[in-house]
């Protein structure tokens, strides 16, 4: 490891208890596994160059081909790493589970009574992160600070498509789906200065879909808790719907406070006006569904995915024809920021004003909507 | 309601010039360099008049053994394609830093791995481990076709009709942009229309029905078609890992069709399996993809390693060491390989009992996989070995192979992969066993049959060449990757902000260099050893000291492989009749029946490809026309009941004459 | 064919070559063949079940099985899938039988049977599709419409299959490529009877009964 001195091997040197825990099982079931990988490794070129066939003096058996000691040998000496390794993996999984609340701050630490986690709400968009503290009342953009040695829980969610909610200095990273739920438990124990991501493709902005990360004394926090009320704006719908947008690159934003029930709105992919949430939709599917009038109603109260093409955006994949962009294009798509070293300026001139036309409401009976190409 | 009407949709769809890409210079390059290699080719081809000949030889083939070596063909050339795509982004990733963008826009290069995924495994790994099979398995168990010829050559165009659709997406519209596996819902119509994703389901779906239907055929064939005396536990350890593939291939492939009709239906018809909104479940699309694709990683490494038992026993002169302990090693792969699909996707939160029933269960495939390694290095023992090109990509292959299943039980190990996941570690683990253990078999392959399917040796120097290039290439790109997941550093990333990285990722770029020397002293390869075919010329058949039966027979093997059917009395029959003594019977010759080759195949597999195209655009009328020509040939063709010919007694006995003019000389 | 068990080594070399041959091609290789083809198809219907189980209770706020199923009418559907297997049944006694115009008339009556059932089937589509129940209409279903109409797109292929293998033993008779191409088949039909058993069970009696 010595000779890798120069680069930050920040798996290696986390700065949270989780994460540190995964490293140590990194580091043991690695060393179980050389147990077995170095000895093969050394035969097998051993074997390879003392029974080439120049080497007239090295036994030459054509019909050795069973040794029942040593079938026993080859499946056993695997068979009891991966039996060690299983025990390891059993153990490690369940107590390092995401969903765990945590029972220690540290290795020699356990967690001292009555001490509150810290709540934070982590949204994935297109392609940014949100967080809301709801203890607080606050909410940042693509920044995030943790107090130290206070475990945190994280619940984790997206707005159109799938991500990972990952801070390798901090704990493993967890899904962030839409319309779902992710949980993780996790606490940082000394202070830090890092960045988290979007370990999970998903579109064309993921490359910059990343956030800061601070691992900060207790009064640090406060300060920063009071610098955010002090200085941020408000987080209302409106706001939000326009954060929603596809962005790259956003820099740290702060909001003093957010639209109630913020959090739960998005999980029920119900932060635009007249959509029903998911949670209403699965209490009426428990109960049996709805037919008739009312059901048809719901349909149209519960579209969501169509957003982009409803309000002229583009989607976060989209290809030739649907995306403004020529084929393979040195274009940008939609909320990328320019890249002007690249040169090439769109082969198809300027990107049509944003004016399309909406699908879902205007097809006949209630209207599916479709992709936009399918409509046009 | 005709106002809406557009003369231009109705016969385009959504096509529209604008999707031809001419403003390109990367596209316009690559357009134009096919095109004369293409015209070249088409030229050559006129000028040495060879065009019945590959009508009649090889287009309309139902020949295993030519159908196999088209398949091995169609891989290297998307190779070519796939590795293109791979030094571009290494290229990309090596420059993009900072301030500098590099020259691949997100737009681009989000096209560009996603192909490069998804033609590394569907067009370049599974026609090289198909055409394998094809040309080994039937001159294996001493057969004289598969058992089902027709479907033979109709599997082979389907996959080629796929794989065009992949190569016409790069100069007709866009590819996806949706990752290799396309996951929704950023696969789906809202987050993904387009074009790029119907590409990427049409050619799959088309080439899927090649691959299932060639399973069916190679299972059928081994199951039905072994010479006499050829019991299963006699086989040769390719034939096994071959039948072990197949079933895999059969009961996994209807998965991956059904998954990608879903993801249809959601794109075309608007349909809720995958969507986020209306009662869809993109985590059910996780689960079922992956059913399908984890079985597929054995799909690939089964056949590889068959190819290394054979290799191994033949140039160390040694029966495989525990026989019987392979097979069962084989066959618990085949079992667990179905139970370990949710390993892909610990981090979705599953819950730890889930999570850790399917790490253990991944580890203990560790363990059939460990006690074949053993084998092999035992059959080194105490064998005398015989350092030849498919030798030597052996003991590279074992060197390499352990290292990438180690990482990979360690991404095993739930709370490991927490960390590790879609990090470059992860793309540095299945690099190594990918290239270390398919790509390096299927070469070990290639060097090995060579001389059966042609009768002369590939040039050794320039073999020799590839592998040293190869090898040194794969670990100089493909370490640094390990170091950099490490540091944390995420899968298909355009640009990076920390400078700190750049030194690896110059370094695997250059590894990347290397492994395109690689494939450039493979294609010289081909080319010195054609020139050189006279002294290379093999006339014995066995040019190794081989231990099977594909080496008793002519290289070329004729068209009916075995005047007569081989009886095998051990396991390597060749071996035990070369032992033992063997009179090869030099009268006596019988007319042999054999299918005939037939165009219908390559018409059904040339309308799918139109009936793919078509859908991806929109073009209705074309779609439906073509889906009713398909139809219509089909059972055009089953009214032909004139299938089959006999190959006279007197053709059978002038080869065999050849044939022993040919032994005389040797 | 000879056929010599492994003989001890150290004796005379054995037989190492069939010399007396017939042209052979094993005709069961076609049997096990079509065999595997329904396995994997039967994989495809497995897969589509379980999409399913699992979506067939997300109803989106909308309608579910009991607000649209009409459990008499697929009584009915089930009846005549049912009958069609029982009358390729007797095709098949007919074609043992060497009767060719026996074979013509049973598999005549199973195509007609196989037809109703279709049309059965594509008029309950339009109904739900009055009802306001397409199939993007919610995941069910999705899932509903995907599962019944697949089965329902390989019955109308068995019956196309059907009227060309009519043609075909008018024109050739009961001839040996015939008589494997009606025992073909005959296993695809049994097969759909069979998932649609399962279909029957699983969408339309637990769905309406449950």
């Amino acid at each position: 490891m010595s000779l890798l001195g120069g680069c930050n091997l920040v798996v290696m040197h986390p700065a949270g208890f989780v994460a540190e825990q995964q490293r140590n099982l990194v580091l043991a079931s690695t060393g179980l596994m050389l147990l077995i990988i170095v000895p093969v490794i050394v035969c097998t070129l051993f074997f390879a160059w003392h029974f080439r066939a120049t080497n007239e003096k090295a036994i030459y058996d054509p019909e050795w081909h069973h040794s029942t000691q040593l079938e026993v040998l080859i499946w056993t000496a695997p068979l009891l790493i991966i039996i060690a390794l299983g025990a390891l993996t059993w153990i490690g999984t369940h107590t390092l589970d995401p969903f765990r609340p945590l029972t220690r701050l540290d290795a020699k630490r356990p967690l001292p009574a009555g001490v509150e986690p810290l709540q934070v709400e982590a949204i994935a968009m297109d392609w940014k992160w949100l967080f809301l503290y709801p203890q607080y009342g606050i909410a940042t953009v693509n920044d995030l600070a943790v107090p130290v040695d206070r475990p945190v829980t994280f619940k984790i969610t997206a707005t159109d498509v799938m991500n990972t909610f990952y801070v390798p200095t901090l704990a493993g990273m967890i899904y962030a789906m839409p319309g779902m739920e992710t949980k993780l438990h996790a606490v940082v124990n000394r202070s830090t200065d890092s960045e988290g991501r979007s370990a999970h493709y998903s579109g064309a902005g993921f490359s910059n879909m990343f956030f800061k990360f601070r691992g900060v004394a207790d009064k640090d926090f406060d300060a920063w808790v009071a610098k955010a009320k002090a200085e941020g704006s408000d987080l209302n719908q409106d706001a939000y719907l326009k954060l929603s947008e596809p962005t790259e690159s956003e820099p740290a934003r702060y909001f003093k406070s957010y639209a109630q029930g913020l959090y739960d709105k998005i999980i029920g992919l119900c932060t635009r006006p007249g959509q029903m949430c998911v949670s209403e939709m699965m209490a009426i599917d428990a109960r049996g569904g709805q037919g008739g009038a009312e059901g048809e109603e719901n349909y149209k109260r519960l579209q969501y995915d169509n957003h982009f093409a409803r309000e002229g955006h583009e989607a976060p994949g989209a290809t030739g024809p649907a995306s403004g962009t020529g084929p393979h294009g040195q274009t940008q798509p939609e909320g990328m920021k320019p890249r002007p070293d690249m040169g090439n300026p769109d082969s198809r001139g300027a990107r049509p004003e944003q004016a399309q036309p909406q699908p879902g409401s205007e097809t006949p009976n209630g209207g599916q909507v479709a992709p936009k190409q399918i409509n046009e | 309601m005709f106002d809406n009407v557009n003369l231009q949709q109705l016969i385009f769809g959504r096509f529209t010039i604008d999707e031809i890409p001419y403003h390109e210079p990367i596209l316009v390059g690559t357009f134009v360099g096919v095109a004369v290699v293409g015209l070249a080719v088409l030229a050559t081809i006129t000028y040495f008049r060879f065009w019945g000949p590959l009508w009649r030889d090889w287009v309309t083939s139902i020949d295993h053994k030519k159908i196999g070596i088209m398949y091995c063909i169609f891989a290297l050339i998307m190779l070519l394609r796939g590795f293109a795509d791979a030094l571009m982004m290494r290229t990309q990733q090596a420059i993009a830093f900072g301030d500098q963008q590099g020259f691949l826009p997100p737009h681009h290069y989000d096209q560009i791995f996603t192909a490069h995924g998804m033609i590394m495994i569907f067009f370049v790994a599974m026609p090289f481990v198909t055409g394998l099979m094809n040309f080994a398995v039937p001159l294996q168990i001493g057969a004289r076709d598969v058992a089902f010829p027709f479907l033979n050559n109709f599997s082979f165009w389907m996959t080629v009709s796929g794989g065009m659709l992949v190569m016409v997406s790069l100069f007709v519209g866009e590819f996806s942009r949706a990752t290799w596996l396309a996951y929704p819902p950023l696969s789906g119509a809202a987050m993904s229309p387009g074009v790029g994703v119907d590409y990427y389901i049409w050619a799959l779906q088309i080439a899927g029905i090649g691959t299932t239907l060639s399973g069916i055929n190679l299972i059928a064939t081994i199951v039905k078609m072994r010479a006499p005396g050829l019991s299963m536990m006699k086989l040769p350890i390719f034939v096994w890992s071959s039948l072990c593939t197949n079933i895999l291939i059969v009961a996994a492939f209807p998965i991956l069709t059904a998954v990608l009709v879903l993801l249809s239906l959601d794109r075309y018809l608007g349909m809720h399996f995958f969507t986020n909104d209306l009662g869809g479940n993109s985590m059910l699309y996780f689960n079922l993809i992956w059913i399908w694709g984890h079985p597929e990683v054995y799909i690939l490494i089964l056949p590889a390693f068959g190819v290394f038992s054979e290799v191994t026993s033949t140039f160390c002169g040694k029966r495989l060491f525990g026989y019987t302990s392979m097979v069962y090693a084989l066959v618990v792969i085949t079992i667990l390989a179905y139970l370990v699909w949710l390993h892909h996707f610990f981090t979705m939160g599953s819950g730890a009992d889930v999570n850790s029933f399917f790490g253990i269960t991944t580890m203990i495939i560790s363990i059939p996989t460990g006690a074949k390694i053993f084998n092999w290095m035992f059959t080194m023992y105490r064998g005398r070995i015989r350092f030849e090109v498919p030798m030597m990509w052996v003991v590279a292959f074992i060197v390499t192979f352990v290292i990438g299943g180690m990482t990979g039980v360690l991404l095993a190990v739930p709370p490991a992969d927490f960390v590790l996941h879609n990090s470059l570690f992860l793309i540095a683990h299945f690099h190594n066993v990918i290239i270390g253990g398919v790509l390096f078999g299927m070469f070990a392959g290639v060097t090995f049959w060579f001389p059966k399917a042609f009768g002369f040796k590939l040039d050794e120097f320039w073999g020799k060449m590839a592998l040293y290039l190869w090898v040194s290439g794969f670990y100089l790109a493909f370490m640094p990757l390990y170091v950099l997941g490490l540091m944390g550093v995420t899968r298909r990333m355009q640009h990076f902000d920390d400078p700190s990285l750049q030194p690896w990722f110059i370094a695997a770029a250059l590894g990347a260099l290397l492994i395109a020397g690689g494939i450039g002293s493979q294609i010289i390869m081909f080319v010195v050893s054609i020139r050189r075919r006279e002294e290379l010329r093999d006339l014995t058949g066995d040019p190794w000291g081989g231990r099977t039966l594909e080496w008793s027979t002519s290289s070329p093997p004729p068209d009916y492989n075995f005047a007569f059917t081989p009886v095998v009395h051990d396991s390597d029959a060749w071996w035990d009749m070369k032992a033992r003594g063997f009179s090869r019977p030099m009268t006596g010759y019988k007319p042999i029946h054999m299918p005939k080759n037939t165009a219908t195949g390559a018409i059904l597999a040339a309308l799918s490809f139109i009936l793919g195209f078509a859908m991806v655009w929109y073009i209705w009328w074309l779609a439906a026309l073509s889906f009713v020509a398909i139809i219509g040939t089909a059972i055009f063709h089953t009214f032909n009941y004139d299938r089959e010919y006999y190959i006279p007694a007197e053709t059978v006995s002038r080869e065999e004459a050849k044939r022993t003019r040919e032994l005389e000389l040797a | 064919m000879m056929h010599t068990d492994t003989a001890p080594p150290g004796t005379a070399a054995p037989v190492y070559f069939v010399t007396d041959e017939e042209g052979h091609h094993s005709e069961g290789s076609t049997m096990l063949g079509f065999w595997l083809y329904l396995m994997s198809d039967c994989l495809i219907f497995a897969t589509l079940f379980a999409t399913y189980g699992v979506l067939g209770r997300n109803y989106a706020a909308g309608p579910s099985q009991k607000d649209l199923f009409d459990l008499s009418g697929i009584a009915v559907n089930t009846a005549m899938l049912l009958f069609s297997s029982i009358t390729y049944g007797f095709a098949m006694l007919e074609m043992d039988k060497d009767n060719r115009r026996g074979t013509q008339m049973w598999l005549a009556i199973t195509g007609l049977f196989g037809i109703a059932f279709v049309a059965l089937e594509i008029r309950e589509f339009v109904h739900l599709f009055h009802e306001g129940a397409p199939p993007w209409r919610s995941a069910f279903l999705s899932s509903f419409y995907t599962l019944v109409g697949t089965h329902g797109l390989h019955v109308s292929f068995g019956i196309l299959w059907l009227g060309t293998l009519m043609v075909q033993v008018r024109q050739h008779g009961l001839i040996a490529a015939n008589r494997r191409r009606l025992m073909c088949l005959s296993m695809f039909w049994h097969f759909l009877d069979l998932v649609w058993i399962g279909v029957f069970t699983v969408v339309y009696l637990i769905g309406v009964l449950e």
